[in-house]
């Protein structure tokens, strides 16, 4: 079994509002120099065949209209 | 008689409402999600909620459900298909209509009743709206933001805008609802069911499954 | 009894376990007494659990047991999981509501999720389907960080809940004031609607049937203090796996809410109880009490979403989103089958027995065994030691309005303030309409509207002015009940039963007790005098923090009845015809006061030392006149005078109907308490001027002018206050900026 990481994220170009609020909130708390903030999803999951999870994400954890992945192999499943 | 067939997955909320609706106009009975069978009906709902506690992302888990591999079929032989709010994102997802819906630009949930305007009548559900029509029906979501790519745009087959500046959810070109290049499967953000009774709300929802009728049966 | 201990006594927890799990050493000493030896970790995680203040009522017990219950329309009554009255053709409505305000000052977002997931199943629990919501919220000043981060979190936790799983939020109210600072305040409110046959109990019957538990898997939530009793090798590493925050899953509990009412449709259970506070010990125990039976359990039978965990850590957990069930054993199978069809995880994990004991077992290995009634019925109740504080218990508000505001300013601030403001930028993230039953949404009235499928309707509204209270915990507590019921008459409604949550500070403090017996005496004798008896509620107490306890805040809720949902009144005016506009008239035995009023806190005035006392029978007279006048369809509108007194009242009237006003209310020698002063039993009424004056042979009533144009315009005393619509929408949407 492999530890895989998938991380999603909106497309670029397309309107964020979550990663705009917190790009606003930070400045707010006093962490200047913030920019191109993008809030998105992390999916870990144990899987046999690494080699499927492109296929996984095309069909059911991204959808690729709006939303780029990119997929992580953490080594062996612990 | 027409009989509408109303989806029930797990964590579906307006099903109950949206059979209500229909039967003001044939007869409506639920189909339950694990079922392929559609039971002979005429025309499918698929309606709001979260569906399947809508993790992941909005309809992404639904369309793989048994039922929605029978709703494509159906809708590619030219049945008439509604899908209504999580409905809507849920055959987005299956690509039996364009686009996708993000979260609204505010990020909250928004419930309000708002002017539909009625772009094409030149579909299965809006035959009986003349275009320009406005119908005063209620929107309630969290993830209403229609997006397609530019370049996809021009080709969209939009049904219904938000009116009077009234856009809810920051959707592209204002738009509320979409149909697919045939005008037999459409869907929307704003809900049609909840605008059937004058003591709860407008009747002008009643417009859309009084279409699907006229469509079914011609005069 | 049992004399021996059912696990090895060297494991028995200490005297000082006891108290640090919150029993005294002679309520320890008592449960020795009760099991004929010292309690075992198990054991004694259960009793120091079930003699909690929250499940045992024990400061509050005795104060309760004087609220009336009976009423010709209850048909369920305190006791069960949620109270009901009957609302005619078979039909009941069942309704409670419960706090959870400690878990939501934690944690806002998941405490008020929880909380509206936690009421819901207290409703489906007695057979009935979760119909609405309502919310009663307190926080410290909008001015306040910490308040917004609260009120932000609080108001989207209870829309990701109740919206995902589909039961419409219809109404509440919010509060700031500053004494909530620390300690916010979430009561949430259910209602359901059943058929009377089918409801169904929580006790626990037939020997050798069998108890199923269902829904989501048991995890370290909610353990809290009964972590001390983890045994040594459970080391400080590990408590990173006690998580303080429980999070709700709607979808679960949409799940849940499906598969009970189906398992009750298809005659399936013999009795169904919810798991809240104290998780399994107390649904248990409970369901045994109520059934004088005695039920066995078996912790290694319960799915755990963490492998490790001890037995009195199942027995104590509060994970969300569970119910219990017994079940014939016959029936098992098919309860199982519909389990599955919903995809909601069920398991038997015991049996009810004949021995009037909990026991609870490991597999082979019986880990606890107690009798049930020194479990349930023996935990000591206290008696209060009530004194009125000498000196006022509250600091005066922080003064945001100037002594020589005009009255056109005065208008203006209050109806800005955050009291008084609208409510539309809370309830716009609510779905208030799912289920196709709200005639009357928020805004629209002063109480919910829900037609019924007889018909009928029933309204509903929430309603607890705490500063009333902290002003005069009898007088502010009654009130608070009039109020609400003045809501109820303004839509046609007649209260047909009430139901409370006590949020206090300390009780073992006097002056809190003070407050608290004062404020149960208050409530009892006002719904006496309305005839809306007490179906069920829930207490809060020990709501302090260093700066102090929160204005003592009886929150009631009612439901009534409405024979004619078409005819369901309007609090705005309209103007249909402007050739014969409305009048407006000003009804009921109203004496305004400003002491205490939200002016009197604008001003930053200090907190009165009593308040006048209400002619109860008077104000009764005037809903009981406004409801058939509205039930009659004779008025456009109907308006209860709340916080900020007449002219406010007015305002929101034309601002709910988008229509000015013209008024001439007459000289007054003390203008401010004329138009801000509060009290209860004032209307704000119009319709055709025949209908208005018929109004007046029943009531107190004046015509003071007529519905029309763009702006209220008032005359008093000869001066003329003039506000176009626009400037007082402005000012009335001022907490829309704390939801950016």
């Amino acid at each position: 079994m492999a530890r895989v990481r998938v991380l999603v994220r909106p497309k670029e170009g397309i309107l964020d509002p979550q990663g705009q609020a917190v790009e606003q909130a930070l400045p707010a708390l006093g962490f200047d120099g913030v920019s191109n903030v993008h809030v998105g999803r992390l999916v870990e999951l144990d899987v046999e065949d690494p080699g499927q999870v492109p296929a996984m994400c095309e069909k059911l954890l991204a959808n690729t209209l709006i939303e780029d992945y990119e997929v992580v192999e953490e080594g062996a499943a612990a | 008689m027409t009989t509408f067939g109303v989806i029930r997955f797990p964590g579906s909320c307006d099903e109950v409402d949206a059979l209500q609706a229909a039967r003001h106009f044939g007869e409506a009975k639920l189909l339950w999600h694990k079922d392929r069978d559609l039971g002979g009906v005429d025309a499918v709902v698929v309606p709001g909620g979260f569906s399947y506690g809508d993790y992941l992302r909005v309809g992404a888990i639904a369309r793989f459900s048994p039922v929605m591999e029978s709703v494509a079929e159906f809708a590619r032989s030219g049945g008439l298909v509604l899908g209504i709010c999580n409905g809507f994102q849920v055959l987005c997802e299956a690509g039996l209509l364009p686009g996708a819906l993000l979260p609204n630009l505010e990020r909250r949930f928004i419930c309000r009743q708002l002017g539909i305007e009625v772009v094409s009548d030149a579909t299965a559900w809006t035959a009986a709206c003349s275009p320009g029509d406005v119908l005063s029906i209620p929107v309630k979501h969290t993830s209403g933001r229609y997006y397609v790519p530019d370049d996809q745009l021009a080709d969209v087959n939009v049904v219904f805008r938000y009116a009077h500046d009234g856009n809810p959810n920051g959707s592209t070109n204002d738009i509320a609802g979409v149909a697919n290049a045939e005008g037999n499967v459409v869907g929307l953000m704003p809900h049609p069911e909840h605008a059937v009774d004058p003591l709860t709300g407008s009747t002008d929802g009643l417009k859309l499954f009084e279409s699907a009728v006229r469509e079914r049966v011609p005069a | 009894m049992s004399a021996s201990p059912p696990s090895p006594a060297a494991a028995l927890p200490s005297v000082e376990e006891a108290v640090a799990l919150g029993l005294t050493a002679a309520e320890y000493a008592l449960v020795v007494d009760k099991l004929g030896r010292a309690p075992n970790q198990v054991e004694l995680a259960m009793f120091s659990l079930l003699w909690s203040e929250h499940c045992s009522y024990k400061h509050s017990r005795k104060l309760l047991r004087t609220l009336p219950t009976e009423g010709p329309r209850v048909v369920m009554g305190p006791g069960e999981n949620a109270g009901a009255v009957d609302v005619g053709d078979g039909l009941a409505v069942a309704f409670k509501v419960e706090s959870h305000n400690h878990p939501s000052a934690v944690e806002p977002f998941q405490g008020a999720a929880t909380g509206v997931g936690g009421i819901l199943r207290d409703i489906f629990a007695i057979g009935a389907r979760p119909i609405a919501v309502l919310d009663s919220l307190r926080f410290g000043e909008p001015s306040s960080p910490r308040s917004r981060f609260l009120l932000d979190g609080a108001v989207s936790g209870i829309g990701h809940y109740g919206n995902s799983i589909g039961v419409p939020t219809v109404g509440g109210e919010v509060y700031f004031e500053a004494p909530y600072e620390q300690n916010c305040l979430v009561n949430a409110m259910a209602l359901g609607l059943a058929e009377s046959s089918r409801m169904i109990r929580s006790a626990a019957a037939g020997v050798g049937n069998v108890l199923v538990l269902f829904g989501a898997s048991t995890g370290r939530d909610g353990i809290g203090g009964a972590s001390v009793l983890a045994s040594a090798e459970f080391g400080e590493a590990d408590e990173d796996k006690r998580p303080t925050v429980q999070v709700g899953d709607p979808f679960e509990e949409k799940k849940l809410l499906e598969c009970s009412l189906e398992l009750l449709e298809r005659g399936l259970l013999v009795s169904l109880q919810d798991l809240g506070a104290a998780g399994l010990t107390s649904s248990a125990s409970e369901m045994a009490s109520k059934g004088e039976v005695g039920v066995e359990i078996d912790v290694s039978k319960v799915p755990l979403r963490e492998a490790d965990m001890e037995p009195f850590e199942v027995m104590v957990s509060e994970s969300q989103e569970r119910m219990l069930c017994v079940v014939e054993p016959a029936r098992v199978g098919e309860v199982l089958a519909l389990c599955h069809k919903w995809d909601v995880h069920g398991t038997a994990i015991g049996t009810v027995t004949d021995t009037g004991h909990v026991v609870v077992r490991d597999g082979d290995r019986v880990v606890g065994d107690m009798p049930v009634a020194a479990l349930v019925d023996d935990c000591p109740l206290y008696d209060l030691a009530p004194a009125k504080p000498p000196q006022p218990l509250y600091a005066a508000p922080v003064r945001t309005l100037e002594p020589g505001a005009s009255p056109r300013e005065t208008l203006l601030a209050l109806l800005s303030s955050p009291n008084v403001a609208s409510r539309l930028p809370l309830f716009q993230q609510y779905d208030w309409l799912v289920q196709s039953r709200t005639v009357r949404r928020p805004a629209q009235a002063d109480a919910a509207v829900l037609r019924l499928p007889n018909g009928r309707a029933v309204a509903t509204s929430i309603d607890g002015n705490g500063r009333r209270v902290a002003c005069d915990p009898y007088n502010g507590t009654v009130a608070n009940v009039l109020e609400c019921a003045s809501n109820l008459a303004c839509v046609g409604a007649e209260p047909l039963g009430t139901t409370n949550n006590l949020n206090f500070g300390n009780p073992e403090k006097p002056h809190i007790a003070w407050q608290l017996t004062e404020a149960v005496r208050g409530l009892g004798d006002a719904c006496r005098a309305l005839d809306a008896p007490i179906v069920g509620g829930n207490v809060s107490l020990y709501n302090e923090a260093a700066d102090g306890p929160i204005y003592p805040t009886p929150v009631v809720g009612m439901v009534g009845e409405v024979p004619d949902p078409e005819r369901a009144g309007r609090l705005g005016f309209s103007e249909t015809d402007p050739t014969r506009p409305d009048v407006v008239g000003f009804a009921g035995p109203f004496r305004p006061h400003l002491p205490g009023s939200e002016l009197a806190k604008l001003r930053g005035e200090p907190l009165p030392d009593g308040l006048p006392a209400a002619d109860v029978a008077a104000v009764r007279a005037a809903q009981e006149a406004i409801r058939d006048a509205v039930r009659a369809g004779e008025l456009s509108s109907a308006h209860d005078v709340a916080e900020g007194g007449f002219l406010v009242a007015v305002a929101e009237c034309c601002l709910a109907g988008d229509v000015g006003a013209v008024l001439d209310v007459g000289a007054s020698d003390d203008t401010d308490r004329l138009l801000f002063g509060e009290a209860p039993g004032g209307f704000v009424v119009s319709g055709p001027e025949d209908a208005v004056r018929r109004l007046a042979e029943r009531v107190e009533l004046d015509v003071f002018g007529r519905v029309g144009g763009d702006a209220l315009e008032v005359t008093v005393g000869g001066e003329r206050i003039d506000v176009p619509l626009a400037e007082l929408r402005e000012a009335h949407r001022a907490l829309a900026p704390l939801f950016p």
